[in-house]
């Protein structure tokens, strides 16, 4: 793997925080570079919070560390708490200060100095809302609002910036657009940014680089086409995108499955059981009286379907294709893979 | 948006005689103070002594107010924020001082403090024969502050509870420092909670009448109530109440004021804030709150027995004191019941039919909310005297003004009540058969229970503690618990008084106790 020569402003190591006997961070590790976006991405319950909580100062770590800027600003006999971390945070219902203005809330941060409004002026510039600094937040929109839990944690130029879950409470059309303006924001900005989420499309799309997490550690890291591509684990391969697991048996070059006989991408797994990563996007059907499989469910999204065939053998996989041709359940396929496939060694039914 | 039904006729009627019940004793004041001339008004309201007497009265309230929210607040803090030792405990214990009534308050200080006090009987011996003066301002101030801080506490714990911790934080991480946090973005958003709470306390000041006359702290009441008793012109009196009224209605206008002017987070569902670690100011803070509980409730208490013990060495009449709580307990059931059903019809259309009719009838049932209990019961007495005859030196004349008096805190119970009870499920209960009667017996009355169990027990504590209604309004004769401390006190007679006190604070702290342990799990 090509490894770029990056400076990392945040840095943890072996990071741990329990509650009640329960680890919601176990042991995690983690580099954010200057400068990029980076997305940690997981289940509900993954500790991706409790990460953000402790990177904010919010939490303290029961073991591990937290470097920001090459400072130690938590680990052991160190605790620095959120006010002199430089560390900016947007949360998901923005948390605006109600009884302050626009403006004052994008002053809250800054010095009182006579620099103070210019700078005001020049972040609610950036992000669109010049001309609203005496509005009170109960008179913005949704859009708007967000918007100004941008500002204000732009405005004292903090290391970095976290965002939780933030485009969690807008409706799905504007979402999108809101989405990118956000991210066109922060990189004019030149902003480092830790974007927690659990929707594997908005860090895939977003992200420069993208850390899954599971079961409170890091499982993959790395840039959105790598983890899609490549998935590190089975857990990785089901929660990025869509993703069906076929048993079968390797040889050490090829994986024999009851989609025939498959070429592996990367490294493949020793000899014996393994296990196959199938995209539904890489899976052709073809009806087929004589076929293998059957079709067990088709669900019609309009500019394509989802077809859910079943193997003889036991397995499930799922195709989705073009609508011009919709299949029917009960319908007998030949169903075939496009191009090489991930594998891991094992059944399926724990450790190898 | 759900399509405002216009309000059945039935409620409608209701709810329009239920605001002219309430508006009836300031109504009558106004009639009756119009029969004195306007140079003798004049002379009533603009003599030195009124004059004087009112600014005792204001002065009183405003030191009372600053004192009760300088405790409340950090009560408040302390046992919602903190990771104090005891919260549950100290939140029941500090709010415990709301069952001791302001003359209660007043005979314990008296009874502790006073010239033939606990404290004088034991010093006597050693030869301290001059304590400090506890009648007058500084005695009146301490009894009420002491017994009325726990409004501020509940009303401000109630606001830190529904405020949003995410605020705190990102005041944090933008660079403010705890201390900057709490006054820069927790206390503004407390700040119309604060108002409330003071606004209690300054209302329950203003009205006081039992705690400062024991104190002989001379306020504007007394003046109102020496005019009735000492005076063949009633009219008189009827003007100097429409003072006292006025100056309260004032003071309501003055927080609703700021009220319209804050700006405070919607409520939403927030998760609870991390307690914060005292550290090295747990101790101190435990301390503060300990002292606060011995100075406000032991005390009070064990100057009480102590005074039990005494008279029962010449003999307490158990048997009086016993008839006087059954005859508290009663009229303050009926009071509270009274008001709960004269509530129904004025919350049930302010939640289910919004609109004008609404809005009024909720507007003018707040009358009593803002009239001092001597201003009701006074207005009362000339009414029955003169145009409901039929009822004059009947308990019902004291159930009605019960009514009045706590019909605003009943409304408020049972319309929040109400509020969060879909009109979906009357819908769907009409849908399937029901009746409107059926469908409020079955759907609404078990929806609504825990609220109206809630304001019942806030109405009947309340009414326990009146004491100038009581004391106009009851039948010759008609002893309460509240009368008898009143009157044994005034005589001197601590010893009398300390038994229908101490069944007083008891048989108020059940209703209180459940109403904070409910407020806690809520």
């Amino acid at each position: 793997m090509p490894t770029v020569p990056e400076t990392a402003i945040v840095e943890v190591r072996g990071l741990r925080r329990a509650y009640g006997g329960v680890a919601a961070v176990d042991g995690l590790d983690l580099d954010v570079h200057r400068g990029e976006l980076l997305a940690v991405l997981g289940p509900s319950g993954c500790g991706k919070t409790t990460l953000l909580r402790l990177l904010a100062g919010f939490e303290r770590p029961d073991a591990g560390s937290i470097a920001i800027d090459g400072t130690a600003a938590a680990g052991p006999g160190t605790f620095v708490p959120p006010e002199r971390r430089r560390v900016g945070i947007v949360v998901q219902d923005h948390a605006l200060f109600p009884h302050l203005t626009v403006g004052g809330n994008v002053a809250y941060g800054l010095r009182r100095d006579p620099g103070r409004q210019r700078r005001v002026d020049e972040v609610l510039a950036m992000v669109g809302l010049d001309g609203l600094g005496d509005r009170y937040p109960a008179e913005l929109s949704g859009g708007q609002q967000q918007r100004v839990a941008i500002a204000r944690a732009l405005a004292p130029e903090p290391g970095v910036i976290l965002l939780d879950e933030p485009f969690a409470n807008l409706d799905a059309a504007l979402r999108a657009r809101i989405r990118f303006e956000v991210r066109a924001i922060l990189k004019a900005a030149g902003a480092t940014v830790v974007l927690v989420t659990h929707d594997q499309e908005e860090a895939l799309s977003l992200a420069d680089r993208v850390a899954v997490l599971d079961g409170g550690r890091v499982a993959q890291v790395g840039p959105p086409d790598e983890v899609y591509r490549r998935p590190a684990s089975p857990f990785v391969a089901r929660f990025v995108g869509d993703a069906d697991l076929v048993p079968g048996t390797c040889d050490g070059t090829t994986v024999a499955t009851p989609l025939g006989r498959l070429a592996v991408d990367g490294p493949a797994p020793a000899a014996g059981p393994a296990l196959a990563v199938v995209r539904p996007e890489a899976v052709r059907l073809q009806a087929d009286p004589q076929g293998s499989a059957t079709v067990a469910l088709v669900t019609y999204y309009g500019h394509d379907q989802l077809v859910e065939v079943a193997l003889d053998g036991g397995s499930v996989v799922r195709a989705r294709l073009g609508a011009e041709r919709l299949f029917s359940s009960g319908e007998r396929v030949r169903a075939e893979l496009a191009g090489p496939v991930i594998a891991y060694p094992g059944n399926g039914l724990g450790s190898p | 948006m759900t399509a405002v039904r216009r309000a059945p006729p039935a409620t409608a009627a209701a709810a329009a005689l239920v605001a002219g019940l309430a508006v009836l004793p300031l109504g009558y004041l106004v009639l009756r103070a119009s029969e004195v001339g306007f140079s003798r008004a004049a002379d009533l309201v603009l003599n030195e002594r009124t004059l004087r007497l009112l600014g005792n009265s204001l002065g009183l309230a405003a030191a009372t107010t600053v004192t009760a929210v300088a405790i409340g607040v950090p009560v408040a803090w302390l046992t919602t924020r903190t990771d104090l030792p005891g919260r549950r405990a100290l939140t029941v214990v500090t709010a415990l001082p709301l069952a001791v009534p302001s003359y209660v308050a007043a005979l314990a200080v008296i009874a502790a403090f006073g010239p033939r006090g606990a404290l004088a009987r034991w010093l006597g011996p050693l030869g301290v024969d001059a304590l400090p003066e506890v009648y007058g301002f500084v005695g009146a101030w301490l009894a009420l502050s002491l017994s009325t801080f726990p409004y501020v506490t509940l009303t401000v714990r109630g606001s830190l509870r529904r405020l949003d911790p995410a605020l705190e934080e990102v005041s944090r991480s933008l660079g403010a420092t705890p201390f900057e946090t709490f006054r820069r973005v927790t206390l503004p958003q407390l700040r119309p909670a604060v108002a409330a709470g003071a606004l209690l306390v300054a209302l329950y000041t203003l009205a006081d009448f039992g705690g400062v006359s024991l104190l002989r702290f001379d306020t504007f009441t007394r003046v109102v109530y020496v005019q009735y008793r000492g005076s063949l012109d009633r009219s008189g009196a009827a003007v100097l109440a429409l003072v006292l009224a006025a100056v309260s209605l004032t003071v309501v206008a003055a927080e609703a004021r700021t009220r319209t002017r804050a700006r405070v987070a919607a409520a939403r569902t927030a998760r609870t804030a991390r307690l914060v670690h005292l550290g090295r100011w747990r101790a101190p803070a435990t301390a503060l709150l300990a002292v606060l509980a011995v100075v406000a409730l032991v005390v009070p208490v064990a100057t009480l027995v102590t005074w039990l013990v005494l008279g029962a060495r010449e003999g307490i009449d158990l048997g009086e004191t016993a008839a006087a709580a059954g005859r508290s307990a009663r009229v303050s059931a009926g009071g509270a019941l009274a008001a709960l059903v004269a509530a129904w019809p004025v919350a049930a259309l302010a939640s289910r039919h919004p609109g004008r009719l609404a809005r009024w009838t909720e507007r003018l049932s707040y009358a009593g909310y803002a009239l001092p209990g001597l201003v009701v019961a006074l207005s009362l007495v000339f009414f029955g005297a003169r145009v409901a005859r039929p009822l004059y030196q009947t308990v019902g004349m004291l159930v009605l003004a019960y009514l009045v008096l706590f019909l605003p805190q009943a409304i408020g119970a049972l319309r929040t009540t109400l509020g969060q009870i879909s009109p979906t499920l009357e819908d769907a209960s009409r849908s399937l058969g029901a009746g409107p009667l059926a469908t409020a017996r079955r759907v609404l009355l078990p929806l609504v229970r825990p609220g109206a169990t809630a304001a019942f027990a806030l109405v009947f504590l309340t009414a326990m503690k009146e004491l100038p209604a009581a004391l106009l309004l009851g039948p010759t004769g008609y002893d309460t618990l509240a009368t008898r401390v009143w009157a044994t006190t005034s005589e001197g007679f601590f010893g009398r008084a300390a038994a229908p006190a101490l069944l007083l604070i008891v048989v108020s702290s059940v209703p209180l106790a459940f109403l904070a342990l409910r407020d806690e799990r809520a």
